[in-house]
């Protein structure tokens, strides 16, 4: 797991020299509050979200814990489907995000001065305002009467979306579709600001060295800034993937009974159905799914090339 | 060639710049409309009723104070508990770095379907009732990590040779602190507190675990609003938050640059 720390910027960084090395008990005070903090509301729930897993009984009589391990095997015999498409749905916004993301990156990085700071503050914008608000501005985006919808039946573009399976009928909204463009757009800020942070971070004297030596533009780039943006690359994918895995805000606003992912059958499960054994085994099963999936990715993007 | 080149970028890069701006003009768009129905999502004719009576729909304005308050609350906490973790790694040697460093990882790399319901069967088991409180709890929890990561560049960045000649110039731990150590990580506090805010005001799906029916937030108020049929309120409210924050950024940096060029 230390890996994972060490390619996220800023959390596995060498360290200053020690200027308070007598004073030991300070580091301990400083952290203790905030550590304390994490450990009883973010460790600890993750215990009781196990037990509830293997506790039997219901809401109105209680709770018992049994160890009925079979529940796991229940959750992912009914909801296989969703955790699947959850991870698809994340996987191909993640992989769009990244191929949108990676030319605003370098243009923002190649800015001087105020221009750069503008463009930095136009992609940070969506931050400050309700993501909710934004995602439902997409229902009217993609609605019928308007021209987005209108421009995609006349270049074809529905028919193609039919055809590969993305959508059901003539219509953008409540699609496979839909649902990914969503993804992309909440995320896309997550993939261009580390993306950018590691560009700027690029020499430029490499690339004119590069230039010099009579390198293309596509070698330039390929044997110079995209391995130097690497670690930008991680951070983004890693940040975009996990939050849309989960998220199940655009599948539910853009999308239809046929998109449901697996954070919309957890929340049913434990908000509405009230089956809290279930819906823990299945917010486990999420859980270990991404740790598994992003441990293997951030072996195979290769500690050694980030460095 | 490289002129070509140089304007594709250009050009792909304001549209996919575009793409993200978009839906902010459409929501800006739609605060002017007066809908016929409850769906806010056709356009039928130009009003500005919503702007002259943002708290015209019943329960909005409450939303909003909620989430104000637990906003504000969360990114104070949070940014004062995360500043003395960001410190404590960014100047300390001390065992167990690399398992606090984990710990503060952890949350960024879980879900927040995971972490929401995780909460809530810990608050379950202990007894404790949905609320303002069990949000406030959660949001300080997520947030604190953030804070710790933008705080944190900073302090690791920071010269150390400025604190030093401020010892060496007779400036005792506590005058060195507040007035040479603080000051230059102020910048990382603030972005730290403003992304706590911002991660606080805007969560829904974690404080949809936590919350009750007595304890609604503007993002809640929206889920419930977009299944029964939206406001136009609610576009003026995220139209106003857009400017609002725009507005704020730009002036940090106009305000910053001018002192930087004052110095």
């Amino acid at each position: 797991m230390a890996e994972i720390a060490a390619a996220v910027p800023g959390t596995g960084h060498p360290l200053p020299p020690p200027h308070e090395r007598r004073r030991n008990w300070v580091p301990y005070a400083l952290l203790l509050p905030g550590l304390l903090w994490l450990f009883v509301f973010f460790v600890v729930p993750m215990i009781t979200l196990g037990s509830q897993s293997l506790q039997e009984g219901d809401v109105d009589n209680g709770y018992t814990f049994t160890g009925n391990v079979s529940i796991y095997g229940q959750a992912l015999d009914a909801y296989w489907p969703q955790l699947i498409r959850s991870v698809g749905y994340a996987g191909t916004a993640t992989v769009l995000t990244l191929l949108l993301g990676y030319p605003l990156a370098y243009f923002i990085a190649s800015r001087q001065g105020r221009w750069k700071y503008i463009l930095l503050v136009l992609v940070i914008a969506p931050f400050f305002t309700s993501f909710l608000i934004r995602t439902l501005a997409w229902q009217t985006i993609l609605a019928d009467k308007y021209p987005v919808a209108g421009f995609a039946r006349w270049s074809h573009f529905t028919d193609f979306l039919q055809f590969v399976g993305l959508t059901n009928n003539e219509s953008l909204l409540s699609s496979k579709f839909a649902v990914i463009c969503g993804l992309t757009y909440n995320f896309l800020p997550f993939m261009v600001l580390p993306l950018y942070s590691s560009l700027d971070r690029v020499d430029g004297r490499l690339l004119e060295a590069a230039r010099d030596l009579y390198a293309t533009p596509f070698e330039t780039f390929r044997r110079i800034t995209w391995p130097l943006s690497l670690p930008g690359v991680v951070a983004g994918t890693l940040l975009t993937f996990i939050p849309a895995a989960g998220d199940y805000i655009n599948s539910r606003l853009l999308g239809n009974t046929q998109t449901v992912m697996i954070g919309q059958v957890i929340d049913a499960q434990f908000l509405r159905v009230l089956n809290y054994p279930l819906a823990a085994a299945l917010s486990f099963v999420l859980l270990v799914l991404i740790l598994g999936l992003v441990t293997a990715y951030v072996r195979r993007a290769g500690t050694e090339e980030l460095v | 060639m490289s002129w070509i080149r140089r304007h594709l970028l250009a050009f792909v890069a304001m549209a996919v710049l575009a793409i993200l701006l978009v839906p902010n003009v459409v929501v800006a768009l739609f605060s002017f409309n007066k809908p016929n129905g409850r769906y806010n999502y056709e356009w039928i004719r130009p009003s500005a009723d919503a702007w002259l009576n943002p708290c015209g729909t019943p329960g909005i304005c409450d939303a909003l104070g909620l989430s104000l308050r637990i906003g504000i609350t969360a990114s104070v906490v949070a940014t004062v508990l995360g500043t003395m973790i960001a410190f404590a790694l960014g100047r300390h040697r001390f065992r167990g770095r690399a398992a606090t460093n984990m710990l503060i990882f952890m949350p960024m790399a879980t879900p927040e379907v995971v972490m929401g319901s995780s909460l809530l069967t810990l608050f379950i088991a202990m007894g404790i009732p949905s609320g303002a409180v069990t949000i406030l709890i959660a949001h300080i929890m997520f947030c604190l990590s953030f804070v710790v990561v933008a705080v944190k560049a900073r302090v690791s960045s920071l010269d150390p040779r400025l604190e030093e000649a401020a010892a060496d110039l007779g400036a005792g731990p506590v005058a060195t602190f507040l007035r040479v150590t603080l000051p230059l990580v102020a910048p990382g506090i603030a972005a730290g507190a403003l992304l706590a805010f911002s991660l606080s005001f805007d969560d829904y799906i974690i404080t949809n675990f936590n919350a009750s029916p007595n304890s609604v937030t503007f993002p809640m108020y929206v889920w419930g609003a977009a299944q029964r049929g939206t406001p136009v309120q609610i576009n003026v409210i995220g139209t106003i938050m857009f400017v609002l924050s725009v507005g704020i950024v730009l002036t940090a940096q106009f305000v910053s640059g001018r002192r930087a060029k004052a110095a």
